[in-house]
C-alpha cells in the first residue's frame, strides 16, 4: 500500500505519546476517548483518568476519516448553548446516530460506528492556527496559517504560508526556512512560540514517517497550553517494521462509505501478509459476469482497462487482484478457491454465461506449471460449479515453464468438461479479453 | 552518454540469489560474454567463500565477501550494484554503496516498500552523487547482446523469442516488471526488439524516472525511437511530454499509460502498483495519454492497440531509412543437461598434454636447470602463487631444518616402535605423523597464531605475556629443555640470519624478540625457540609478500605451518624407518620393570 489514514484518535495518541520529547515547553493534555456506542462512553467515564467526561463539557464528532464534519453538521457542542453537552447528552447523541446510514453532502453514505469525545475548549478565533505537513513532488511541504478552521479552507491561496523542505535539507537550514516563513498575520506575542512550535511540529511529521498530517485547528491558549481540535493524518505504512513502538497499537480503517472488506478479501489479505508473495483482491461487484484471476500488478490493471474498453458496461467486472512474485501452489489454489466460490454464488441477472479471465503477461520468475497446478487443483473443486454457471475460461500466459502449464491446465479443464481456451505469448496479453467478448 | 550498460559491464550482487545469479550467467553463456556479468556476491551471514554456477556446461566460481566495500576492494571494474536486500535492509545497502565514491555507476533495488522517506534520501544521495538507481521495486533492465540484470526477460527461451539476446532499435521505459517482458515480446512480434529497457519501478519513489531514461535514450545512437509505458498516477509523463514540446527529445516516441480504469471507480481501490493513484485530474491515465497525443507522441487507443501502434510507427521508420536491418547474432546454446561438480581443484590440472602445477607445467619446474627448487613447487601447489627466492628459500631452510630431531622424540619413537612390528615404510610413517599435535610439533601454529594476535591488537610485549597469562596457557614458541640465552640453538640463530639478510622487514620477529627479553629475565631458558622462529617468520614472510591479514589467519587455521613441519619431519621418521629395516631389530616389548603397574579390582555397580 503505502499511505494509509489513520483516526484522528490515533493521530493524538501518536502526538500524546512522544508530547515531550517533541513540544517539552508547550502542554497538551490528551483528552480524548474513541468509542462505538454511548453505553461504552459511559462505562469509559467510570474508569480512572476519564472523570473528566463527567466533569466538563464535551464535544463529540465520528471518527472516521472523513472532514467537513462541521458543515455535515456532525459535531455535537452544544445542546442549548456551545458548551452545554453532558455524558448523556453525547451518549444519546452517539446512539443517534449510529443507527441509521448517514449520507455526507459528498454523498458518501455509511454507518457511523466510532465517535471520538474530547473535552469542549473554550478559545476565540483568533487563539486558532492551522498547520500541516505533507509530502509534494520530491519535497516536503510545510504550511502554516494564521487562521484556523473552516477560514483558512477558504482563502488557502492568501492565507497559507508554505515552505518546501528538501529531503536532504539539514535541520539549521529547514528550521531558518521555517521561520523565515512565518506568517506575518500572527500576533507578534505569539510569533516565537508558534514558530518553535511549527519546527517541532515539522520534526514530528518527519521522524514519525507520516505521509500527511494536519491540525486544523491548532489553538493556542495561554501559558503555551495547546488544543489539538481537529487532526488528519496519514502513515507511510511501509515504514510499519521500523515505527512500530513509536506508533503504538494502529489500525488502517476502511474509507467511510467504501463498504468494509468482505470476508474473502480479508482472507486474501491475510494471505498475502503472510506470504513473501503477492496477493490482493477486490471486489467491485459481486454480481458481475467477468472474473479476472491476473498474474501481476501490471497485467492486472491492463486487464481491467481493456474489460472496462470493451465490456461497455464496467459493472460487468466483477472484481480486480493479483497474484504475483512466486506465489506456491497452495496459495495460488487458495486464491483461485476463493475466486471460484465468489463467481459461482449468483446467477447471472440476465442469465448470460460467466467468464472467467485467467491471464497474465510473461512472467520474469514465477514458475507458470507450478502456479497452474494450484488453479487445476481449485477447478477440481468447483468444476460442477462453474459448469452450472456456464462459465467460459480463458487462459493467456507466458514465462518459465509456461508451456507445461498450458498444456496441464487445458487437459485438466477438458478432462473435467469446462470449457476452456488456452493461449501462450504469441497472443497478444489482453486479447483473450476481445475474444471473450465476442461470443 | 551512451548505453546503459556495455558487453564488459560488470556487477556486484547484493545477497546470494543463485536462480537470478543463474539466468544472468546463463544469458552471458548465451551472447558469449567474455567475462561473467556478476563479479562478486555480498552476503553478509554467508561463510562460504564462493558459489558454484554454471557457464554453458562447465561450472565457475564467484566469490562471496561479507560487505560491499570488501567486494569492491577485489572487483574495482564492477560499476553496477544489484541490490537484493529486503525492504528492511535495502536502503543501508544502497547507501554503502553509494559511500564508496566513483565506484558504482548504477545502482538497481528490487526490494518493494522501502519507507518513503528512506526511498527519497536514498534516491536524493543517489542523483548528488551522480549514480544512477533504478528501481525500487522492480525487475531491472537490460541492453540486449551486453549485459542483464537479474531475473529481467525472463527464461532463456523467452529472451530469444523476445529477441533480447542482441540489440534492436527501440528505447522501452515501463514502470511495471511483469509487463517489461510482455513489451518486449509485443516489440519483437511488431518490430525489431530492443536496444536498451528499463523498467523504472511501481514504488512512488523511484530512483530514475522515466525522462531520465529517455534523455539517455535520446543520446544513444543505437536507440532510434522509444516506447513508453506509463500507469495512473503521479506527473513524470509530463516532464516527457516538455522534452518533446522543447525539442530536447527529438525522436518519436509511442506511450501508453495503463489505469484507464481507474476513472470508474471513485476511489478506495488501489490499481496496480504503490506509484499508481491519482490525486488529481491531470494524473488520470486517460489525461496523460491525451496530453502525450496533443504533444505529438504516437499513443494508440486502448492497450489492445498498442501492437498496430509499434508496427506502424516501425514500419516508417523502416522504410525512411532511419532503422536498417538487423542481422540476427548466432547464439551459443545452454546445455540441456548440466550437472553440479562434486569436487573442484584450484591447483593442478591433468587434462592437457601435460600436467600442471598450478599453470607450470612439470617439466617446467622440476630440473635444476629451470631454477624451480622445491619451496618453488611448494608455493604453487599451496598457495598458488609463485614467490620470490627469499621466500621459497625460507621455505626449504624450514624444511630442511625440522627434518629430524632424533629419535627419542615421540613421533620418531612410534615411527622406530612400528617399524620394528614388522610394519611397512608408510604404516610407519603415518603413525609418527599421526603424534604430531598440540605437544609435538604444533607449537608452529600456536606461535604463529598468538603472536600475530599480539601484533593485530597492538598489544606490547608486557601487554601480551599477561595476556597469555590471563589465558592460562604457557606461550607456545617460547621456551627450550636445555637451550638458553647463553647457549643459543643455532637452528635459530640460523633462520634469524636468513631472515635478517633476505625478508624485507621482520616486525613479528621483532616483537617476539622484545618479548623474549622479558621473558629471558625471569629465566633464561625461555628464550624463542625453534618452532617459534619458524611460524612467527612465516607470518612475516606472508605480510612481506602482501597477503590480507585474513588470508594469514586463512592458512594458520588451515593447518599450513603444521604442514611445512609434517613435510620436514617426514624425511626423518622415513630415515628412522629405514634405519630400523637395515638393522633388522626385533619387536620391542617396553620393559615392565619400567611401569608402575596400580591396579585395584574394579568396584561393582549394584
Amino acid at each position: 500500500m503505502a499511505q494509509r489514514a489513520i483516526r484522528e484518535y490515533d493521530g493524538k495518541a501518536i502526538f500524546s505519546k512522544h508530547w515531550e520529547e517533541y513540544f517539552s515547553g508547550f502542554h497538551y493534555e490528551f483528552k480524548s476517548v474513541l468509542v462505538t456506542s454511548g453505553a461504552k462512553l459511559k462505562e469509559k467515564s467510570k474508569e480512572h483518568g476519564f472523570e473528566w467526561l463527567t466533569q466538563e463539557p464535551l464535544v463529540v464528532k465520528p471518527d472516521m476519516l472523513f472532514g467537513k464534519r462541521g458543515k455535515n453538521n456532525l459535531v455535537l457542542f452544544k445542546i442549548n448553548k456551545p458548551g452545554d453537552v453532558t455524558l448523556d447528552d453525547a451518549a444519546a447523541w452517539i446512539d443517534e446516530k449510529n443507527s441509521h446510514v448517514t449520507t455526507l453532502l459528498s454523498g458518501q453514505q455509511g454507518q457511523l460506528t466510532h465517535f471520538i469525545i474530547e473535552p469542549f475548549t473554550p478559545h476565540t478565533q483568533d487563539q486558532e492556527y492551522y498547520i500541516s505537513a505533507t509530502t509534494v513532488g520530491e519535497d516536503d511541504v510545510l504550511y502554516m496559517s494564521a487562521e484556523g478552521g473552516m477560514e483558512v479552507e477558504e482563502g488557502w491561496e492568501e492565507k497559507v504560508r508554505e515552505v518546501h523542505i528538501p529531503i536532504n535539507m539539514d535541520d539549521a537550514e529547514m528550521e531558518q526556512s521555517i521561520k523565515a516563513s512565518i506568517p506575518h498575520d500572527i500576533p507578534k506575542s505569539n510569533q516565537a512560540s508558534f514558530t518553535s512550535f511549527a519546527i517541532q511540529f515539522f520534526k514530528f511529521y518527519r521522524d514519525m514517517n507520516f505521509a500527511y498530517l494536519e491540525i486544523n485547528p491548532i489553538v493556542m491558549l495561554a501559558n503555551n497550553n495547546m488544543a489539538i481540535l481537529d487532526l488528519v493524518a496519514r502513515l507511510d505504512d511501509t515504514a510499519g517494521f521500523m515505527m512500530k513502538d513509536a506508533w503504538g497499537d494502529i489500525e488502517y480503517p476502511t474509507a467511510f462509505g467504501m463498504e468494509d472488506q468482505s470476508p474473502e478479501e480479508k482472507a486474501i489479505a491475510e494471505a498475502d501478509a503472510k506470504s513473501g508473495a503477492s496477493l490482493k483482491l477486490t471486489i467491485l461487484n459481486p454480481m458481475g459476469r467477468i472474473w479476472t484471476m491476473v498474474a501481476g500488478g501490471g497485467a492486472s490493471v491492463v486487464y481491467a482497462d481493456t474489460i472496462a474498453d470493451l465490456a461497455g458496461d464496467v459493472s460487468e467486472l466483477a472484481n480486480y487482484g493479483e497474484y504475483s512474485g512466486g506465489p506456491t501452489t497452495g496459495e495460488t489454489k487458495f486464491y483461485a478457491d476463493t475466486l471460484f466460490d465468489l463467481m459461482t454464488r449468483h446467477k447471472d441477472p440476465k442469465d448470460r454465461d460467466k467468464i472467467l479471465i485467467i491471464g497474465g503477461a510473461i512472467a520474469n520468475f514465477t514458475d507458470v506449471a507450478k502456479t497452474f497446478t494450484g488453479i487445476i487443483q481449485a477447478f477440481e473443486e468447483y468444476a460442477d460449479k462453474l459448469k452450472e454457471h456456464n462459465t467460459r475460461i480463458y487462459v493467456r500466459r507466458g514465462g518459465p515453464n509456461y508451456k507445461k502449464g498450458l498444456k496441464d491446465i487445458k487437459e485438466a479443464a477438458d478432462r473435467l468438461g469446462l470449457n476452456i481456451e488456452v493461449y501462450g505469448p504469441e497472443t497478444h496479453v489482453t486479447d483473450i479479453v476481445r475474444m471473450a467478448l465476442k461470443k | 552518454m551512451g548505453a546503459l550498460f556495455t558487453k564488459d559491464t560488470q556487477a556486484i550482487f547484493w545477497n546470494n540469489n543463485k536462480s537470478a545469479i543463474q539466468r544472468m550467467l546463463d544469458y552471458d553463456y548465451t551472447i558469449a560474454r567474455n567475462k561473467p556479468s556478476v563479479a562478486a556476491i555480498v552476503a553478509p551471514t554467508s561463510s562460504n567463500k564462493f558459489e558454484k554456477f554454471f557457464y554453458g556446461s562447465d561450472e565457475i566460481m564467484i566469490p562471496i565477501f561479507r560487505s560491499t566495500t570488501e567486494a569492491v576492494e577485489a572487483f574495482k571494474n564492477a560499476d553496477v550494484l544489484l541490490n537484493f536486500g529486503s525492504f528492511r535492509t535495502a536502503y543501508d545497502v544502497t547507501m554503502e554503496a553509494i559511500g564508496l565514491k566513483g565506484q558504482f555507476k548504477t545502482i538497481m533495488v528490487t526490494a518493494e516498500g522501502i519507507p518513503e522517506r528512506l526511498a527519497r534520501k536514498m534516491n536524493q544521495a543517489a542523483r548528488d552523487a551522480g549514480v544512477t538507481v533504478i528501481g525500487p521495486a522492480t525487475v531491472g533492465g537490460i541492453v540486449p547482446g551486453a549485459f542483464k540484470i537479474a531475473n529481467i526477460g525472463g527464461t532463456i527461451e523467452n529472451i530469444i523469442k523476445s529477441k533480447l539476446h542482441r540489440a534492436g532499435s527501440c528505447g522501452l521505459v515501463t514502470r511495471s516488471g511483469g509487463l517489461f517482458n510482455e513489451l518486449c515480446n509485443i516489440i519483437a512480434l511488431n518490430a525489431d526488439g530492443i536496444a536498451e529497457g528499463v523498467a523504472i519501478g511501481g514504488d512512488r519513489f523511484v530512483g530514475s524516472v522515466f525522462i531520465d531514461n529517455l534523455l539517455r535514450m535520446e543520446d544513444n545512437p543505437a536507440v532510434k525511437y522509444m516506447i513508453l509505458l506509463g500507469e495512473v498516477g503521479g506527473t513524470e509523463e509530463y516532464k516527457v511530454i516538455e522534452a518533446v514540446k522543447s525539442g530536447k527529445i527529438k525522436k518519436p516516441i509511442i506511450a501508453w499509460c495503463i489505469g484507464t480504469i481507474a476513472k470508474h471507480f471513485s476511489s478506495g481501490v488501489q490499481f496496480g502498483h504503490a506509484g499508481a493513484s491519482a490525486n488529481a485530474d491531470a494524473e488520470t491515465a486517460a489525461a496523460k495519454n491525451k496530453a502525450m497525443m496533443e504533444a505529438g507522441i504516437y499513443v494508440p487507443d486502448s492497450f489492445n492497440d498498442l501492437p498496430a501502434k509499434i508496427h506502424e510507427v516501425y514500419t516508417k521508420l523502416k522504410s525512411d531509412g532511419i532503422i536498417q536491418e538487423i542481422m540476427d547474432t548466432k547464439v551459443q546454446e545452454i546445455p540441456k543437461l548440466r550437472r553440479a561438480k562434486q569436487f573442484i581443484c584450484t591447483i593442478s590440472d591433468d587434462r592437457g598434454e601435460e600436467a600442471t602445477y598450478a599453470g607450470y607445467p612439470i617439466s617446467s619446474v622440476a630440473t635444476p636447470d629451470t631454477g624451480f627448487g622445491i619451496g618453488d613447487v611448494i608455493s604453487l601447489l599451496w598457495f598458488k602463487k609463485r614467490y620470490p627466492k627469499w621466500a621459497t628459500e625460507y621455505i626449504e631452510t624450514v624444511i630442511k631444518t625440522v627434518a629430524d630431531h632424533g629419535p627419542a622424540v615421540s613421533g620418531a619413537h612410534n615411527a622406530k616402535v612400528t617399524a620394528r612390528a614388522g610394519k611397512d615404510v608408510i604404516s610407519s610413517l603415518v603413525t609418527g605423523l599421526l603424534t604430531i599435535g598440540p605437544r609435538f610439533g604444533g607449537a608452529i601454529d600456536d606461535a604463529a597464531r598468538y603472536f600475530k594476535y599480539a601484533s593485530d591488537n597492538n598489544m606490547n610485549p608486557a601487554e601480551f605475556i599477561a595476556y597469555m597469562k590471563k589465558q592460562g596457557k604457557p606461550i607456545s614458541g617460547i621456551g627450550h629443555r636445555i637451550k638458553s640465552v647463553r647457549n643459543p640453538d643455532l637452528r635459530v640463530s640460523g633462520l634469524k640470519k636468513f631472515a635478517a639478510e633476505n625478508f624485507p622487514a621482520t616486525p613479528l620477529l621483532d616483537f617476539a624478540l622484545e618479548v623474549e627479553k622479558l621473558t629471558t629475565s625471569k629465566k633464561d631458558n625461555l628464550i624463542l625457540n625453534v618452532d617459534g622462529t619458524i611460524g612467527i617468520l612465516m607470518v612475516d614472510m606472508w605480510r612481506a609478500l602482501g597477503y590480507e591479514e585474513d588470508e594469514i589467519d586463512g592458512f594458520i587455521d588451515a593447518g599450513a605451518l603444521n604442514a611445512f613441519f609434517v613435510v620436514g619431519r617426514s624425511i626423518g621418521f622415513i630415515g628412522h624407518v629405514l634405519d630400523e629395516k637395515r638393522l633388522g631389530m626385533p619387536m620391542y616389548r617396553h620393559p615392565m620393570d619400567d611401569i608402575l603397574y596400580n591396579v585395584e579390582k574394579a568396584q561393582d555397580i549394584e
